[in-house]
């Protein structure tokens, strides 16, 4: 049985930054007990950041066969909460069913290293299927709208969250310091990190509003001061985590912040357009795990693709 | 006690993780939730498919999920002797007969009474079969008549949506949805008429159905 390298590096790595949300917890309770400030919405945030954290961690320490298991079964409940979120048609359901077998289909060609194929799987073989299906069901009113919900929500959790698996299978020779659990850690932390630089930095400075229509609480003090914080802490993983340089870490670090932000955003104009708040509730007072993971649909095909750019990787279907 | 650790086997390794995990539940207005552990009551829903009985059991803990029985069609769920044990045993589902000729209401309703007085909760459609789509039928008074016979049992509303996408009436393969589950306060028989005071149930579920309706077209 395959199992995932954990260098050196990485380990250092992830007891930083245990031991970094272990401190924030603690910090945030000491705030909220001795002030009147109300810190339950910071609270909330690290609770997710943690059991995100954990998760992972958890999932990738067994073998490879548990962590693809485990995408799965992200892509799968993030694509169940994007399709309650919507009213499908009734006629529907069997092009449902047949979108739903796409996830495991695309985890397993991942799985054996058939990358070229897992670009084209959701992208064009499910996007000729979907139609096929949805045509066969014989019903013409809404077939576009319905047929570009499904296509899209393919795309998002599970052809763009897909890129978590990719990056596992990346060979170790491309990154001898962390691994391929190395980036996964790096794209990962980061972006929930951004997440959370953002929204502090936007608490702490926050006055002009860059999309007052799609998430009211997003200001440019936010994003800038998001984009900084988190650009330093692309530096700081990079240099322990990946062969990237320096300067290439800080183009990174404000690509994928920018982007991270861009991910989240979409999501809230989606669920705006919809009308609900929150994707679901599987995790009391956080959302759903696609509310938690909206930003890592863009920030992990565009760190992945930059990192395959750069290193020019070849995989070997084994 | 065989038949109980089934039960509980039944719904704590299989129902709720399929419910919670493949599923996935949103729970409005959870304080309305009756304390089973503490007294009966008589849960009513709609009904569209037949994952709103796993659905509704599951909104409660294992212990309490011991004490809820569903009553169902005698002639669709127990006309064999193998599907009788099964439903019986996994689910704790109590029969009832459609068809009752001349049978009186003590009769008819002898296995709810029995449970009902014995502490045990109830679920019942009042709808009496499962809907084609998400309308709700005309609510039969059966419910009523339980409800007068046990006047010290509340009857707690719910309106269910979605097990009618997940598995429709006649489809064989679910799909996965989230459903959403509203629950309304527990009311108690007035002594009013049975048809004034099914109708009053009935008028519960569809204001909890038109809450769902404003919270989806926001």
């Amino acid at each position: 049985m395959e199992h995932f390298v954990f260098t050196d590096n990485v380990k250092l790595a992830l007891v930083v930054l245990y031991s970094v949300i272990f401190i924030l917890m603690a910090v945030v309770k000491v705030i909220d007990t001795v002030t009147e400030k109300d810190m339950e919405n910071m609270w909330v945030r690290l609770k997710s950041f943690f059991l995100i954290v954990a998760f992972f961690t958890l999932a990738f320490c067994f073998n490879k066969i548990v962590a693809f298991l485990f995408l799965t079964l992200i892509s799968y409940l993030c694509f169940k909460e994007f399709l309650s979120l919507i009213p499908t048609r009734r006629t529907d359901r069997n092009v449902l069913l047949w979108a739903y077998l796409s996830i495991p289909i695309s985890y397993y060609i991942i799985y054996i290293n058939w990358v070229a194929l897992f670009y084209l799987w959701i992208p064009l073989y499910m996007f000729i299927l979907i139609s096929v299906r949805m045509v066969m069901a014989s019903n013409v009113e809404g077939f576009l709208k319905n047929l570009a919900v499904i296509q899209y929500g393919l795309m998002s959790t599970v052809y763009a969250l897909g890129y978590l698996g990719l990056l596992a299978i990346i060979p170790m020779q491309y990154n001898p310091k962390g691994g391929a659990i190395g980036l996964l850690f790096f794209i990962l932390v980061f972006t929930v990190s951004n997440d959370f630089i953002q929204m502090f930095s936007g608490k702490l400075f926050g006055k002009h509003k860059i999309i007052p229509k799609v998430s009211p609480n997003k200001t440019w003090e936010g994003l800038i001061g998001g984009v900084i914080g988190s650009t330093l802490l692309a530096v700081i993983m990079g240099v322990l985590l990946t062969p990237f340089s320096v300067p290439q870490l800080v183009f990174a670090g404000i690509v994928l912040s920018i982007f991270g932000f861009f991910g989240d955003v979409t999501m809230s104009a989606i669920k705006r357009d919809l009308g609900v708040k929150d994707t679901s509730t599987l995790i009391p007072g956080h959302g759903g795990i696609l509310d938690r993971l909206d930003s890592l649909l863009f920030t992990a095909p565009l760190f992945f693709h930059y990192f395959a750019y750069t290193y020019s990787i070849v995989f070997t279907r084994g | 006690m065989f038949e109980k650790i089934l039960k509980y086997l039944f719904f704590l390794c299989i129902v709720k993780p399929y419910i919670y995990l493949v599923l996935g539940v949103n729970i409005n207005n959870a304080d309305n939730l009756p304390k089973i552990s503490q007294g009966p009551a008589i849960i009513v829903a709609n009904h569209n498919s037949h994952v709103d009985t796993l659905l509704l059991m599951s909104l409660f803990s294992m212990p309490q999920i011991l004490k809820i029985h569903p009553v169902a069609a005698a002639d669709y769920f127990c006309n064999t002797k193998l599907k009788s044990f099964i439903f019986k045993t996994l689910i704790g589902l109590i029969p009832l007969k459609r068809k009752f000729g001349k049978a009186t209401k003590e009769e008819l309703f002898k296995d709810i009474n029995e449970a009902l007085r014995a502490g045990e909760s109830i679920i019942i459609y009042p709808e009496g079969t499962r809907g084609e789509d998400s309308t709700i039928k005309e609510f039969k008074s059966g419910v009523a008549h339980i409800a007068a016979m046990n006047p010290d049992v509340p009857v707690v509303p719910f309106y269910i949506n979605g097990p009618d996408r997940i598995l429709p009436k006649g489809a064989f393969m679910f799909v996965p949805f989230i459903a959403d589950v509203y629950v309304a306060e527990g009311i108690k028989y007035d002594g009013t008429p049975t048809k004034v005071f099914t109708e009053r149930i009935e008028k519960i579920v569809t204001s909890l159905k038109e809450e769902h309706k404003k919270r989806e077209e926001l």
